[in-house]
């Protein structure tokens, strides 16, 4: 290394580097779980809500949700974790990460939920009434089961989105798989073997996801 | 016994019920005919509270139907009701179409509500279909499905809402079957139907609803062979030309 006095900046791809990606990965998809749990359940609730309730409650959240999504996720990134920088109450990159992806998750899956909602036919909810099912009863045994057969493919598409929206993280200096890729490109000058490598990964978790999504919707849901 | 008394509805400006009076008496069948639109299907989803009245009182079984103290969920148990649609769940098996209602609602075990589930698919002839999905079922089927599903609830009464008019032809008999076997066990039915020889053969009394009220109410023996109103005379004669 410095057999000829100077310091090698270049090195190549060694073993190390492998793990510190697959770090990086598994840095990736926890924050994917995460965020598309608490995605799901805060997309449920306003769903419901907007699918059930009068239009009040609907523009108000519609309002909302209409920022969330009109605003681009790198910006919401770092205007989130700036102010609670700027109020004193910095929070680890990981938690601000969970915190706009969960919201941003859920504004679009609160659209699927509604759209699942005004999916099942007025007529068949009557029918579960009239048999003396509550409200609740309703919403649990035929509305969950039939709208989320109707919305189950677009549900599939929010979370592969989001799985790849996570490297938008990196800007307030979350090292996931592609930060860690590119770490590892600084330092190699290997940008398309990394990044093939990063691509790939994405790949192995993002098709697979969608290939049984496909089968489970032939199999179960029709 | 379910009795109208002076019932009022509208669906904002247009007027859909207008002073309806009724009382169907245990173990009778009571017909409701008319033109479309009359308001007869609104009648039967104002009797289990599907739809809210702004006037007037509907009492089953002496229980105020609109009061707000009542368990509406409680009172459905005991009114069975049939629609056009069919409105099977199309999420469960034939037999989970029955047993659902059985387990969340009256709290019945698995077995005790497979049990009930098996018996009323038998009697509509339904037992083979036990296990499919609903659509693989034929109109004719489904709606007989619906009317098990109905039963298996053990009502006190029956609403019937025009339940062969998305039926073909051919399938229509074998549902007016089902009904002419509940007839014959002394159920309590309000039926709404264009079907006016079945009518005739079922009812114990005809109501001719016009604009929201009812015109006639009598025998169908009265109605249909010496009806008194001028509305009633032109509609059967449109209706059975």
């Amino acid at each position: 290394m410095e057999s000829n006095g100077t310091v090698e900046i270049i090195t190549g791809l060694h073993i190390g580097d492998f793990f510190f990606m697959l770090q990086g990965a598994k840095r990736t998809i926890i924050l994917t779980l995460v965020s598309i749990s608490l995605g799901t359940i805060l997309g449920l609730f306003i769903g419901i809500l907007r699918g059930v309730f009068n239009k009040y409650v609907n523009y108000i959240f519609g309002l909302f949700l209409d920022f969330v999504r009109s605003v681009p996720l790198i910006i919401q990134f770092i205007l989130v974790n700036a102010y609670f920088g700027i109020s004193g109450h910095a929070k680890s990159p990981f938690f601000i990460g969970v915190l706009v992806l969960s919201i941003y998750s859920g504004a679009y899956i609160s659209e699927v939920v509604r759209a699942g909602v005004l999916a099942v036919p007025l007529t068949t909810r009557r029918a579960a009434r009239s048999l003396g099912l509550s409200w609740f009863h309703d919403l649990f045994y035929i509305v969950f089961p039939i709208g989320s057969r109707a919305v189950f493919p677009s549900w599939i598409n929010i979370v592969i989105g989001l799985f790849k929206d996570t490297s938008l993280i990196a800007v307030i200096g979350y090292i996931e798989l592609l930060r860690a890729g590119e770490i590892i490109i600084t330092r190699t000058w290997e940008p398309i073997l990394v990044l093939g490598c990063v691509g790939l990964f994405y790949f192995i978790i993002c098709y697979p996801i969608s290939k049984w999504s496909e089968r489970f919707e032939k199999k179960v849901l029709t | 016994m379910i009795k109208i008394e002076n019932v009022h509805k509208s669906f904002g400006n247009l007027k859909v019920l207008n002073g309806i009076n009724l009382e169907v008496t245990k173990g009778k069948s009571v017909v409701v005919i008319g033109s479309s639109g009359s308001g007869k299907s609104t009648l039967l989803t104002c009797i289990n509270g599907l739809e809210k009245i702004q006037e007037g009182k509907i009492f089953v079984d002496g229980i105020e139907v609109n009061e707000k103290k009542t368990d509406l969920n409680l009172l459905r148990t005991k009114i069975g009701m049939v629609f056009q649609q069919f409105n099977v769940f199309p999420h469960l098996t034939t037999l989970d179409n029955i047993t659902l209602a059985l387990k969340v609602v009256l709290k019945k075990s698995n077995e005790e509500s497979k049990l009930i589930a098996i018996e009323q698919l038998k009697k509509v002839d339904l037992f083979e279909k036990a296990d499919i999905y609903p659509n693989k079922l034929s109109g004719g089927q489904q709606q007989r499905l619906a009317i098990a599903r109905a039963l298996a609830m053990s009502p006190s009464y029956m609403l019937f809402d025009e339940i062969t008019s998305a039926l073909d032809p051919m399938l229509v008999g074998e549902v007016l079957d089902t009904l002419r076997i509940l007839k014959k066990d002394g159920m309590t039915m309000v039926i709404v139907t264009h079907e006016l020889r079945f009518a005739r053969e079922v009812a114990d009394l005809i109501a001719f609803v016009h604009e929201g009220k009812i015109l006639e109410l009598d025998h169908p023996g009265e109605v249909f062979d010496r009806p008194k109103n001028d509305e009633t005379k032109k509609f059967l004669e449109r209706a059975l030309k």
